[in-house]
Parts: C-alpha cells; structure tokens; sequence
C-alpha cells in the first residue's frame, strides 16, 4: 500500500486515500486530509462532524448512516458537502480515519 | 464522477469500430476507471481463501505462486468433472452471435471482448488447448490457445466487466448460461487470490459479522431504532420490530444495504410498517435477526464453498428461532442463490413448513421446497385478497417506472407480482419498452459486486441502456420514479440517474407500499417516509 510523508508523518493509505487502520489516526492526518479536500480552515463543525464519526465507530465498529450523521449533527446532507466537498464518505469519514464501508451500498 | 465528460460525449466516444486485429493478438489493456481494486488479502486471508496477497492490476508482476498455471489448470479440471453444465457449455457454442449484442457492457463500452460469445471464448480456448483433442493437435487452428500472464490478466479484467446478469442467456439459442461461465472464471481467478475487493471485504465481513457491511448486533439494532423514530415522527406510531424471537412465525431476512444506505433506508421503513401493521390487525409476528442480517450473498462472486457457508445461516437462524418459513426483502442475487443452490446446498430445510401465508391461507407452492417467500409475492397475496389499508392518492406525485431487478427476473421468474403491488398502491405506472424489462431486462451495470467507485466508466457504460430505456419513458410519460427491487440497483441506479436522468429518482417497492398504507392508530399523514410533503399538503409545509 502506498505512503504518504505529511509534515514528517508517515502513513500509510489504500487506493483511494484511507487510512489504513483507525488507530494509527492522529492529528497529522486531519490536517493531511484537510489539504487534500481543499478545505481553507477547520471550524467547529467540521471537528462535530469529526468527532461524531469517531464516537459512533469506536461505539459500532461501522461509519454511521448518512441520515443518523446529519441528525445528530444537525447538518442537512448539502451542508456536510459544502464543509466537505468529497462528500460524508470520501471527505469526511476519511478525515475521521474510518475505512470506508463496501456491499450494496 | 467530476473527471467525466458530459453524457452526450461519453456516448460519442464509444468505440464502434472492427479491431484491428483478430482478437487472439489483441493485447490486454487494463484501463484506470474499468476495474476494481485488488482484494485486501486480510479479507481472502479471514475466509481462508488460498494465495491471499498483495498484488496490484495495472502492475507487470501480479505475485502469483511458482507453479500458478498448474493451480489453474488442476482447478479447471477439477470443475469440469464436478459441474457438468461447465463441460456442455465449453463444448456446445458454435459462436452463432446471438448473444453478442445482448451484453449491456457491449453496447456501452463497444469492446469485443465484452460480447458474451467472446468473454466465455477467453476460457474456451484455454478449455480446448489443454483438454480436448483437435486443440491439442490443431492450435490457435482450432480456436486454442495457452494459458499464459496475458491470458490471465485477460481473465480478470473480462470477467470482473460482467454483471452474471445472464440477459445474454436469454437469447442463446443452446441456452448456455453464461453466468456460469463468469462464475466458473472467478472461482478459478480465487484459487490464485485475484479477486476484487468490493467483494472479498464484504464476504469477509459477512463471515464475521452476519453481513457484508460489518454491522455487529448492537449497531444493527440501534439502527432499525432509528427508523422506529423517524416513522413516529411521520405517522405517530412506533413500529418497533421483533429481534431474534424464538417462536415467531416467520423470520425476515434482507441485504444489509437497506438498514445503512439511501435510498433503501425508507424500504426498510416500509418493512418495519408493513409488519407492524401485520401484527396489529392480524397478530402476525415476524422477527428478524442481528445474525441473519444479510439478504446478499458475495461469496456468490467469489466460489461456491463461499457462497455455500454465507449462506448457511438462513437456515441455521431459522431452526435455532424456530419459525414456520423465511420471508426474503428486496434484494437481488439472494434469489438466484435461494433458488438456484439453497436447497441442495444447505437444505433440505425440512424442519420448516412449506410457506402458507397465515392471514391470507395462500400456499407458495413455489417456494416449497426452499421455505423462502419473496416479499413481493407475499405483498401482492394480501393485496389481493384486500388485507390492506391502502390511501394511493399519496403517490399521486409519483410517475413510476419498474426496473426488473436482474436475478428475481430471470433467477426466478418475479415479474407480474412487483407490478401488481405498484398499481395497486399509486395510480401512474408506465413500463419501459418491452425489450427491456421482464425476463429481457437490462442490468444496472453494477451487479456481481461490481459497484465499486473506482470503476465508474465502466459501471456508467454498462448502465447505460437501462438508462436510455428509463428515458424513454421520462420523456414520453414524465417518469420521475424509478422503482426496483433489490439492493444494489437501490445503491447503482441513483449514481446513473444523476449522471444521465437527473430529475429521476430511485425507490423499493415497499417504500410505495407503506407511504399509501393506512396504520392502525395513526396520526395525520403529512410527508412521505422521506420527509417531504404528499400531494395536497405542499402548502402546510411552508
């Protein structure tokens, strides 16, 4: 898998740019993926969307719905493009460190 | 999909034109946007798949074990004694070409190599170089060919561009089931770990978890809870369901994608609805289970050992629970498995009873043997003995088209039943044109696990006659609702209507069912499952 060297952090990602495993998430890696979405600054709610993911997966062990994420945030599903312009899955779950969830979905 | 061009000029650039060269010296050209991505050899690893390692398509070196042509050619042997359809059909196609302009990945991509007649020539020719006499003796003069790296690469890109959706069979005048012959493909592809990965995860996941999505008992149920909560916000009445009840008279089961991805989310609404209305006028108690909690079967994709232990649960969760007989949700492949392989693989299921619908008495003589009834079926008996409460003037907004989910069409022949529930819950349904839909129905293009991301070009070009069908029907009849029975076209055919029918949207049958379906004790009726206003109630809204 490839490597990516951030700011002298090293990481490791899959195909598609995620992490490889959630525990080796940082801080290093937000900012990584901040400059990847080409978001300017971090707000609050970009740290709610963060924080609620991460919560819900160390809960669950799987991202959450789309409609449980924009009802705990608070965030219509546009708004969550609009802080993440890939979107909850590729921007915002990556961001998060989680892996991204596959089947028929 | 942002580095795409625009859907008139992908359909320009469809290549149309005869190759060059014959297509035994055509070289394999794996294209970025046409393939999956490599297994992730912890997922081959966890289900004990052989040769799982890393290895990447667009690479020379595939890191393939020394003595790799052996592993195949004792595999493909092996299969030839052991499924006697896989030896008829390598030897009866005379390569008539009726099935070669069938294939919705031919029409959308114009590859060769995608005519079904030539994607099974890719094997047949290995087939008559190592195990018939003419092509021991005659060669390439025979339509053999070694098996060599180019070869196998050929194999993996080929048989990872076909849906198994078997509309080419159909038209085979001997009827090979070319379906088989892409299984047959994969399941050698997997003896050397060359599989894809959106369908080695889930099948790993699914061992582990009961579904392809990861989804352990605790999420799946807070889940469902959530729904419980949304549908009392739009009709005042909490739908709680039954989990992992022994003694209940049926168990449903239905793919994962429902309970985590839009737009199958409001279906599984529906499914909560439905039965909760069941049990209130009828005392009917359906159960459902965190452990049986997949419809879809991967390991299907992948061999048949796999597709046989993921399926094993079905059964194994019906005896422990002890119900009557399974009902099935919407869900695609699950129907050719149940059909086709369950009952001799896992069954018989003796311990079940043959299917009678309890409020209705209706026996599903065809479903006496697997013990497993499809929504749809069991939907349309209690409609048609008017054992529900419908209002269809909620779907009134709703112009709806049908698509014939590949599988339940032509893996079981559903296909009056889902009509039969649209019409008799919304007034305005239009069908496709008649080559398109029923047993001739075009696939999503994303079927087989082929819904990946990474492969959108070739899941956009294979989805495109449906798409052209589903615009027919837009244009001459204002269609807005395309309406479809099983997961992955709930997952693919929202992506391809954005990108070329953007005012269409996707929906499951059962979400039409529960927004006209009248419950016991409800409040006024305001939205549709998805929040929005229904006819005549635009206006409270604002």
């Amino acid at each position: 898998m490839p490597e990516v060297d951030f700011q002298g952090s090293k990481f490791v990602v899959d195909e598609d740019g995620f992490i490889d495993s959630y525990e080796n998430w940082s801080e290093g890696w937000v900012q990584y993926v901040k400059t990847q979405e080409g978001i300017d600054e971090l707000n609050e709610e970009h740290r709610k969307v963060i924080t609620m993911l991460r919560e819900y997966y160390e809960k669950n062990g799987i991202a959450p719905m789309v409609r449980v994420l924009s009802k705990v945030t608070g965030f219509k599903l546009k708004h969550i493009y609009e802080l993440f312009p890939s979107g909850p899955g590729k921007g915002a779950c990556k961001m998060a460190g989680l892996p991204k969830p596959t089947g028929c979905v | 999909m942002s580095d795409l061009p625009k859907p008139n000029e992908f359909i320009d650039r469809i290549d149309r034109s005869i190759p060059r060269t014959g297509w035994m010296d055509t070289p394999i050209d794996i294209r970025k946007g046409m393939y999956c991505y490599a297994a992730n050899p912890k997922s081959v690893e966890y289900v004990h798949l052989p040769n799982a390692h890393a290895w990447n398509p667009v690479e020379d070196d595939w890191h393939l074990p020394e003595n790799w042509k052996e592993i195949i050619h004792e595999g493909f042997k092996t299969r030839l004694e052991r499924f006697r359809s896989f030896k008829v059909f390598m030897d009866i196609c005379v390569r008539c070409g009726a099935c070669a302009d069938k294939c919705h990945f031919f029409i959308g991509t114009g590859d060769p190599k995608n005519m079904p007649v030539l994607r099974a020539e890719l094997l047949r020719s290995v087939y008559r170089n190592d195990y018939t006499t003419a092509g021991k003796i005659l060669g390439k003069i025979a339509g053999a060919r070694p098996l060599t790296m180019d070869v196998l690469k050929e194999w993996w890109y080929y048989f990872f561009q076909c849906t198994e959706c078997r509309r080419c069979s159909v038209f085979c005048p001997y009827g090979i089931d070319t379906a088989e012959i892409t299984i047959m493909g994969r399941e050698l592809l997997n003896l050397l770990g060359l599989n894809i990965d959106w369908v080695a995860t889930p099948v790993a996941n699914c061992y582990r978890t009961g579904n392809h999505l990861g989804i352990q008992p605790h999420a799946y149920r807070d889940m469902l809870d959530f729904f419980v909560d949304d549908i009392e916000e739009i009709t005042s009445v909490r739908c709680e369901p039954n989990y992992n009840q022994k003694g209940a008279d049926i168990l449903f089961i239905t793919p994962s994608g429902d309970v985590f991805a839009d737009p199958g989310t409001y279906t599984c609404m529906g499914y909560l609805m439905l039965f909760k209305f069941l049990k209130e006028k009828y005392g009917l108690s359906i159960t459902w289970s965190t452990y049986a909690s997949e419809g879809g079967n991967f390991g299907f994709f992948t061999s048949h050992e796999t597709m046989k232990r993921l399926n094993s649960k079905m059964y194994a969760e019906a005896k422990r629970l002890g119900v009557k007989w399974i009902l099935g949700g919407e869900c695609g492949h699950m129907w050719r498995v149940i059909n086709q392989y369950m009952d001799t693989m896992n069954g018989p299921a003796d311990f079940l009873e043959v299917p009678v619908n309890p409020i209705t008495g209706t026996r599903f003589e065809n479903a006496k043997s697997t013990k497993m009834v499809h929504i749809m079926e069991f939907t349309a008996d209690l409609i048609k003995h008017g054992k529900l409460d419908l209002d269809i003037s909620r779907n009134d907004n709703l112009k709806i088209t049908f698509h014939d989910s590949c599988n339940p069409a032509r893996g079981m022949g559903l296909l009056d039943e889902p009509r039969y529930v649209i019409q008799n819950v919304a007034r305005h349904f239009y069908d496709m044109p008649a080559n398109t839909i029923r047993e001739q129905t075009f696939c999503c293009g994303s079927g087989a696990g082929l819904n990946a991301g990474e492969n959108m070009e070739l899941r956009l070009a294979g989805g495109l006659p449906r798409s052209m069908a589903v615009k027919h029907v837009h244009d001459k009849y204002d269609v807005n609702t395309l309406a479809t029975i099983c997961a992955i076209d709930r997952a693919a055919l929202p992506t391809l209507m954005d990108y070329y029918l953007p005012d269409v949207r996707v929906t499951g049958v059962t979400e039409l069912v529960a927004n006209a379906l009248i419950m016991p004790g409800e409040g006024e009726r305001t939205t549709n499952l998805r929040g929005e206003p229904l006819p005549g109630m635009e206006e409270e809204e604002e």
